[in-house]
């Protein structure tokens, strides 16, 4: 660990900070309508598309309604995503003629990109077209991510209301969430990556000649070198800026042509925290309370920090089963574990990257997750077990840390045997019902779908690497597709019928099981009336509040999946010490 | 409900058409006018032959080149697969493929920077750490028969510091200095 490496960590944490209000301000306004610098471009646009699909902005939804018009639209894009990946080979923009993909990859990866997810059982290079990037994989990076904010607004306004049906217009709140920030954003956003030399083109791959012919052991000599093309910036941008994490090539943000250069590698990860990192001042601006707002970023800061510090510290010491090698940090290299990793990142670098695409469910990697060491990987595989609420997706981090808010003045509630309020609305059974049910739903998958897969021998012949690892990779994928992550412990063979179907559904189930019963609770909190806050009312705008609600986070994923820590990596870490290999 | 399926038809439609195809496209002319080399993957070419892109590593063996790190892509390096090992810390794979390129670099008794014997994140991975350079360089020297002051100064003009002083770590980029070395020190046969 070094003093730059600290450093970078600083500068990251304090850029994330800075960009927190203003984002924070700005998304508050645009989706209550209120005037900001960007409506002469935006509101033309956002016309034209109403009156093209027939929208009525004025028409206000009911929970009920706002979820039934969320659901049809995932159902006919994703249906749109399948064919595409089906049909790729009679469409344009295939310059290398890939087929068509098979019904379960296709199946997987529709459900993938929908769910904001991004797991990919595919080699991208290697299997999609330029045209299934562009309008089938990025598209779906920017809708899944307008879905994800708009569903976190209408959760906002839920609590923010009171004694209404409605809680807004799904059509417009996602038309908005595009218009305002994700397309603007995202155009400035690729032309700055292009700048640092991420690819931006139509070509077909060029093969060039190697300086150094290379002969194999088996006498084969390769003398040339086919490069992979494409328009990667501009679905980079929006991949991370929209917590996707879908990498345009196989090895995602690590590959030279999607993140070039240290400050390429900085922006990206600035752009996973940034929006979820906002959604809390929002929080604070639209219900009048913009120190509960701090309060909640506070409590995901500290974990933030807590877990990048983990990761940071594990991966800076190095294996210590290998021998003859130097893993010292010096001034001429940053040492430590460094399979898996790009030596322009450094393992300061890679880890914060790593501990941000976890926190948050972007899933996009700079380095190989299965190769961390077992704790540092670990700490990768808690932060998608405790919800992704630190930070979080976009708007998925939202919602999913006012479950957990939920619960926390619920607990603090029977503590001093009072009803429950939050920020003005009394918790009832309902609601508390509602939450246990959305908090439930992603254990009852990751664990089901893990413990099925570790007792079946052609499932577990996906395994690449065996002793605990194994069971870690089987955990990780089910907990990442369950989060709608989408970052693997990547050995693990996942493009097989069993892994395509079960994580197809894991994802599926993962994210419109949860935002059923979160959207409940926000139609139930709007229609509340107000209470007035009294002496005996929890508040929410203090630091003990921001421990409290750690502690509930903490302490419902440790209940949850320490029994399967310890088997995998905690075990792994054991053995490692006392010099097992397997 | 039927209400909602004709928004979502339309909506998928036109927000494909913005989104999915006007989006890309304008990315892709705007860079193309603003940063041509570097939206086509900054290719060099040596003698109007295309030879590598100067940010995709490549393979180099034998004494008389600096050697880059192992890679996981395909066969090794291979630009349309990318990827990494994925091997654990634990796998007895990893330590014994570490074992065979320590002994294949190792110089005397010193212990071989790391990552010269790890594979990258992307098996594409251009650059090795200033440290592995100069654990190469007496070999590189003697068999170009050049000083190894040469090869020094070489290595230290090709090393790029932490970008703004602090992101990252510095780093060699293989090709460009193997290349240099070609164009400065060119091998007899």
């Amino acid at each position: 660990m070094t003093a730059q490496g600290w450093f970078q960590i600083s500068v990251f944490f304090l850029a994330v900070l800075a960009l927190a209000k203003p984002l924070g301000i700005y998304m508050a306004r645009f989706f209550e309508h209120e005037r900001t610098f960007f409506d002469p471009v935006a509101r033309p646009v956002e016309r034209i598309i109403y009156k093209l699909t027939r929208v009525d902005e004025q028409h206000e939804m009911r929970w009920t309604e706002y979820g039934a018009a969320m659901l049809m639209f995932s159902v006919v894009s994703m249906l749109l995503l399948y064919v595409f990946l089906r049909l790729q080979h009679f469409l344009p923009l295939n310059p290398q003629g890939f087929p068509g993909a098979a019904p379960d990859l296709s199946f997987n990866t529709a459900a993938s990109f929908t769910t904001n997810t991004n797991w990919q059982a595919y080699v991208p290079e290697t299997t999609v077209s330029y045209l299934t990037q562009m309008a089938g994989l990025a598209y779906h990076n920017f809708v899944s991510a307008a879905v994800g904010i708009a569903l976190a607004i209408a959760f906002i306004r839920g609590i923010a209301r009171h004694e209404r049906e409605t809680i807004g217009n799904f059509w417009v709140d996602m038309t908005r969430a595009t218009l305002w920030l994700l397309l603007p954003v995202c155009i400035g956003f690729s032309i700055v990556l292009v700048s640092q030399g991420v690819l931006q083109n139509l070509k077909p791959y060029q093969t060039v000649k190697l300086v150094q012919p290379q002969r194999s052991a088996d006498g084969k000599v390769t003398s040339t070198q086919t490069l992979a093309m494409g328009p990667v910036a501009s679905q980079e941008a929006i991949k991370m800026f929209g917590t996707n994490g879908g990498g345009f090539f196989n090895a995602n943000s690590a590959h030279p042509f999607e993140n070039p250069t240290p400050l390429s590698n900085f922006l990206e990860m600035l752009a996973i925290f940034a929006i979820p990192s906002g959604l809390t001042y929002t929080l604070g601006r639209m219900t009048g309370s913009q120190r509960h707002g701090w309060a909640v970023w506070s409590a995901m800061a500290v974990l933030f920090l807590v877990g990048g510090t983990t990761v940071y510290w594990a991966e800076s010491h190095g294996n210590p089963l290998l021998h003859g090698v130097d893993e010292q940090h010096t001034a001429s290299q940053s040492g430590g574990n460094m399979e898996g990793k790009e030596v322009r990142f450094g393992i300061a670098g890679s880890a914060l990257f790593a501990t941000a695409t976890t926190d948050a469910s972007c899933g996009a990697v700079n380095s190989m997750h299965d190769s961390y060491m077992p704790l540092g990987g670990m700490v990768l595989l808690v932060n998608i077990l405790l919800g992704e609420v630190v930070f979080g997706g976009v708007g998925a981090g939202m919602y999913g840390i006012l479950i957990f808010i939920i619960l926390t003045v619920f607990i603090a509630g029977l503590m001093v045997g009072r009803t429950p309020e939050y920020l003005g609305k009394k918790i009832e059974a309902y609601d508390v019902k509602m939450a246990m049910l959305a908090i439930l739903i992603l254990p009852l998958l990751i664990l089901v779908f893990t413990a099925i897969s570790v007792v079946w021998p052609s499932f577990l012949a996906s395994i690449a690497n065996p002793g605990p690892h194994g069971l870690s990779e089987i955990f990780y994928a089910f907990a990442s597709g369950a989060g709608n992550n989408g970052s693997a412990f990547a050995g693990l063979n996942a493009n097989t019928l069993w892994y395509n179907t079960t994580l197809g559904v894991d994802m599926l189930f993962g994210r419109f099981l949860m935002i059923i019963p979160m959207l409940a609770i926000a139609g139930n909190l709007a229609r509340k009336k107000t209470v007035p806050a009294s002496p005996g009312t929890f508040p929410v705008a203090t630091p003990t509040f921001a421990v409290l609600l750690m502690s509930v986070i903490l302490v419902v994923g440790a209940l949850t999946y320490f029994p399967v820590l310890s088997l995998g990596p905690v075990l792994e870490h054991l053995l490692m010490a006392a010099g097992k290999v397997f | 409900m039927k209400k909602h399926f004709v928004n979502a038809v339309l909506m998928t439609v036109v927000t494909t058409v913005l989104l999915g195809i006007v989006y890309p496209l304008a990315v892709t002319a705007i860079a193309q006018v603003l940063f041509r080399s570097k939206a086509d993957g900054q290719i060099i070419y040596r003698n109007g032959q295309a030879i590598g892109s100067r940010i995709i590593g490549q393979p180099f063996t034998g004494p008389e080149y600096f050697h880059s790190r192992p890679s996981a892509a395909g066969d090794g390096y291979d630009a349309a697969q990318s990827g990494g090992s994925n091997l654990s810390p634990t796998n007895h794979i990893l330590v014994e493929d570490v074992e065979k390129r320590v002994k294949a670099e190792q110089v005397g008794s010193n212990p071989v920077p790391i990552d010269l014997v790890t594979a990258s994140a992307s098996g594409l991975d251009p650059d090795i750490s200033p440290a592995a350079a100069y654990y190469q360089m007496a070999r590189v020297a003697h068999s170009r028969g050049i000083p190894e002051s040469a090869v020094q100064s070489l290595i230290e003009r090709h090393t790029q510091r932490r970008q703004l002083g602090f992101l990252g770590a510095s780093h060699v980029n293989v090709l460009e200095l193997n290349l240099a070395l070609d164009r400065l020190y060119p091998v007899h046969n």
